[in-house]
C-alpha cells in the first residue's frame, strides 16, 4: 500500500491534521445514521462531541477505529486511509486508544494483565518491560497499589481509570473516548476527569464524547454538536456555549444546563 | 422465621430449626407432597435393601465354577473374578497383558496428576508427550523387543480408555474451531460448519460407525486398509466435536459484545483476540455442559460394539455367551455399570475441580 510511508511520518505539529474525516456517511441497513461527516483534527487538539442521545457520537468516534465500517467517504488516521485492508486497520488500532462507557475491562485478567496484553502481544513488548511500563501508567492513574487485584475488585472509577491505563500502555498518538462518566456513581466522576485534564495538558490528541460540560469548557479546543446524524455546529468552548447559533443546539443546551 | 416475633433477646433458633430433627423437617418433611413421597421412597427402600444384601452378599459366591453357581441361591460374582482378565484386556495376548495395564496406570497417574491447574505448564505438556508414545509403545509393541500386537487384538477396558480419551481429546479442540468457523464473517467457512455441525447432529453414531467400518472402505483404492480402531476414533471424534461445537457456540454468545471491542481497539488481531481475551471466558461459562457431552461420548464408546470391536462392554457379552456363565448378566452388568459409574463420576469431579480452580484465581488473595 501507498499509505505505509506516509503512515511512519512523525506527526510534527506541521498543521497537517492527524485525523481527516471527509464526506462520511454511513447506514445500518436502510437507517442513515451518519450523514456527510467533515472533521479535521490537528495533533494535540482536543475535541469535545455533544449531542442528544441515539445522534451519532458513538458510532462517528467508532468509524475512527474501525469498530464500526463507514459506507463513503474518507477516514483518514495519521496518513493511513481506513478501508477493508485488515493491516491498516490493526496499524490504525495501535495508534488509536479507547475509552468505553462501560469500561470493558478483561475479567479474566488481573489489572496488571489487563494492561500488559496490548504491549506483549501487539507491541512485542518483551514482558517485564510491558509489566514496567504498566506499573508507570498505573501510577499516572494514580492506582498502583490495585495492579493484582481483578477488574471486579475495584470501584467503578478505579475499572474506568484502568482502562484508560490500558490504552495509554499502547502509546497511542490519539485517544477517543465514548462517554467515560456517564455509567459512574456521581463521586467517583472526577476521578476520571482528573486523569482526562492530566492526559490533555500532556498534549494528547483526544476526542471526548461527553456531556460534562466543566470538562469541556477547560480543556476542549473545540466542540461539536451532533444531532441527527450530523455535525450541526462546531466552535471553541467559549462561544459555543454562550453564543450558540443554531436552535437545535439552543435547545439541546437548555436542556443540559 | 416466624418465631422471631416471640423474643427478641432469642438468639439460637428454635430447636425445631436446628440439629437432626430440624435438617429432617427441612428435608423430608416439608409439605404434604415432599412428606408422601418421603414415606414412600422409605417404604421401599426398606423392602429392597435387605434383599439386596442378603443377594450380593449373604448368599453370594464369589470364587466358584459356573456350575457352582448355578445351584448357589445368591449372585455369582465368579463371573466376574473367573473371568477378569478376559474382562477387561480381552483378547490382547495373554502374556503381553501388563502392557496395556501398565499403560491404563500411567494414563490414569498422568490424569491425576494434572487435575490441578496450576501444574499445567510446558513441562507437563513435555510429560505428557513422552506418556502418550510409552502408552503407544505399550500398546502397539515393534519397539524395544516388545512382540507387535494387531490393533484389532486391542479389547476391553484400555479400548475403551482409548477410544475415550483421545476423543475427549481430540474432538475438544475441533468443537471449538468449528465454534468459531460458524461465527466467521468468511461464508466459505461459515458455510461449512454450519452445514458439518447440522449433518453430524442429525445423524445417530451408530449411523457413523457404521460408515466408517462398511462405507467408508469402499472409496479407498484397491490394498489400501486403514485400521478400524482409528476409523472408529475418528468417527468418535467428529460425532462429538459437532456437540463440543453448539455448546462453545453459546458460550461465544454469551460473551459481553464490549470485550471483543476492547481487544480490538487495543489491535489485537483476531486469533490473539480469541485465544487470549474471548476463549477462556467463554470456554470457562460452557464447563458444565460440555462435560456433560464429554461423559455421552464416553458411555457412547461402547456403540463401538456394532462395528465388531470389543470393548469391555462387548467383553462382557462374550462370556455371557458361554454356556458356563450365561444368566449371570445381572452380576457382570453390574460390575460394568460400576467401572462406568467411576469413570463418568471422576469426570465430573475432574471438571468440577478446574472449574473452581479458575473461580479462586478472582479472589483477592492470589498473587501473581
Ligand atoms: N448496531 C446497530 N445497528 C442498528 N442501529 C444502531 C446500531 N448502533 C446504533 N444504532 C442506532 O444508530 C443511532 C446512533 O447511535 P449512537 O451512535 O450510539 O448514538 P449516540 O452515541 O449519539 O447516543 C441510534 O439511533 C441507534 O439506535
Ligand atoms: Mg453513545
Amino acid at each position: 500500500m501507498t499509505t505505509e510511508q506516509t503512515s511512519e511520518q512523525p506527526s510534527t505539529g506541521n498543521s497537517k491534521p492527524i485525523i481527516e474525516i471527509i464526506g462520511m456517511h454511513k447506514w445500518y441497513d436502510d437507517f442513515h445514521v451518519l450523514k456527510d461527516i467533515n472533521l479535521e483534527v490537528q495533533p494535540q487538539e482536543r475535541i469535545v462531541v455533544c449531542g442528544p442521545s441515539g445522534s451519532g457520537k458513538s458510532t462517528m468516534i467508532r468509524c475512527i477505529n474501525r469498530l464500526e465500517e463507514h459506507q463513503r467517504g474518507q477516514i483518514i488516521v495519521n496518513g493511513t486511509e481506513l478501508t477493508r485492508d485488515l493491516k491498516n486497520i490493526e496499524r490504525v488500532r495501535t495508534e488509536v486508544g479507547m475509552v468505553f462507557q462501560h469500561f470493558n475491562l478483561f475479567p479474566h485478567l488481573t489489572i496488571l494483565e489487563n494492561l500488559t496484553v496490548g504491549p506483549i502481544w501487539v507491541r512485542k513488548t518483551p514482558k517485564k518491560e510491558a509489566e514496567e511500563l504498566a506499573m508507570h501508567y498505573l501510577e499516572i492513574v494514580r492506582i498502583p497499589e490495585q495492579a493484582q487485584k481483578y477488574p471486579g475488585q475495584v470501584s467503578g472509577g478505579q475499572q474506568q481509570r484502568v482502562a484508560i491505563a490500558r490504552s495509554l500502555c499502547m502509546k497511542p498518538k490519539i485517544m477517543l473516548f465514548d462517554e467515560p462518566t456517564s455509567a459512574l456513581d456521581p463521586e467517583m466522576i472526577k476521578e476520571v476527569l482528573d486523569v482526562m485534564v492530566d492526559l490533555a495538558r500532556e498534549g494528547m490528541t483526544m476526542i471526548v464524547v461527553t456531556h460534562e460540560m466543566g470538562f469541556a469548557k477547560t480543556v476542549a479546543d473545540r466542540v461539536i454538536f451532533m444531532d441527527f446524524g450530523e455535525i450541526v455546529e462546531e466552535n471553541e468552548p467559549n462561544a459555543f456555549f454562550d453564543n450558540p447559533q443554531h436552535e437545535r443546539t439552543k435547545l439541546f443546551l437548555s436542556q443540559i444546563l | 422465621m416466624s418465631e422471631s416475633t416471640v423474643r427478641i433477646e432469642e438468639i439460637k433458633p428454635p430447636s425445631s430449626d436446628v440439629g437432626m430433627i430440624g435438617w429432617v423437617r427441612h428435608h423430608l418433611f416439608n409439605g404434604v407432597f415432599n412428606s408422601i413421597a418421603t414415606i414412600v421412597i422409605f417404604g421401599f427402600l426398606i423392602k429392597i435393601i435387605p434383599d439386596f444384601i442378603q443377594w450380593a452378599f449373604i448368599d453370594s459366591v464369589w470364587f466358584t465354577s459356573g456350575k457352582e453357581c448355578h445351584a448357589a441361591q445368591g449372585a455369582c460374582w465368579s463371573v466376574i473374578t473367573q473371568n477378569i482378565r478376559f474382562n477387561i484386556f480381552g483378547y490382547y495376548p495373554f502374556e503381553e497383558q501388563w502392557r496395556p495395564l501398565v499403560a491404563m496406570i500411567i494414563l490414569i497417574s498422568m490424569l491425576v496428576y494434572s487435575r490441578d491447574w496450576n501444574r499445567w505448564n510446558k513441562m507437563l505438556g513435555y510429560a505428557w508427550a513422552l506418556s502418550l508414545f510409552i502408552m503407544g509403545v505399550l500398546m502397539k509393541g515393534g519397539l524395544f523387543g516388545l512382540v507387535p500386537v494387531e490393533s484389532t487384538k486391542w479389547s476391553g477396558l484400555p479400548l475403551t480408555l482409548l477410544l475415550s480419551f483421545f476423543g475427549i481429546l481430540m474432538s475438544y479442540p475441533l468443537g471449538v474451531v468449528l465454534a468459531l468457523g460458524r461465527q466467521s464473517r468468511m461464508p466459505v467457512i461459515k458455510a461449512f460448519s454450519v452445514v458439518y455441525i447440522e449433518i453430524i447432529r442429525g445423524v445417530p453414531l451408530i449411523t457413523l460407525l457404521f460408515m466408517s467400518s462398511v462405507m467408508f472402505p469402499l472409496f479407498l483404492p484397491e490394498g489400501v486398509t486403514i485400521d478400524k480402531v482409528l476409523r472408529a476414533q475418528v468417527a468418535i471424534i467428529l460425532f462429538t466435536a459437532a456437540y463440543i461445537a453448539e455448546v462453545v457456540r453459546g458460550g461465544l454468545q454469551a460473551m459481553d459484545k464490549g470485550q471483543y471491542e476492547a481487544a480490538e481497539s487495543l489491535g489485537l488481531n483476531y486469533f490473539q483476540m480469541m485465544r487470549l481475551i474471548i476463549l477462556p471466558q467463554a470456554l470457562k461459562i460452557v464447563i458444565p455442559p460440555t462435560v456433560g457431552i464429554l461423559i455421552s461420548a464416553f458411555k457412547d464408546t461402547s456403540l463401538v460394539v456394532i462395528i465388531a470391536l470389543y470393548d469391555i462392554l462387548n467383553t462382557t457379552k462374550s462370556i455371557l455367551t458361554d454356556p458356563e456363565w450365561t444368566g449371570f448378566s445381572t452380576e457382570a452388568y453390574i460390575f460394568i455399570a460400576m467401572i462406568y459409574y467411576i469413570c463418568c463420576f471422576s469426570m465430573s469431579q475432574y471438571s468440577r475441580r478446574i472449574e473452581k480452580q479458575l473461580e479462586y484465581k478472582h479472589t483477592p488473595t492470589q498473587g501473581p
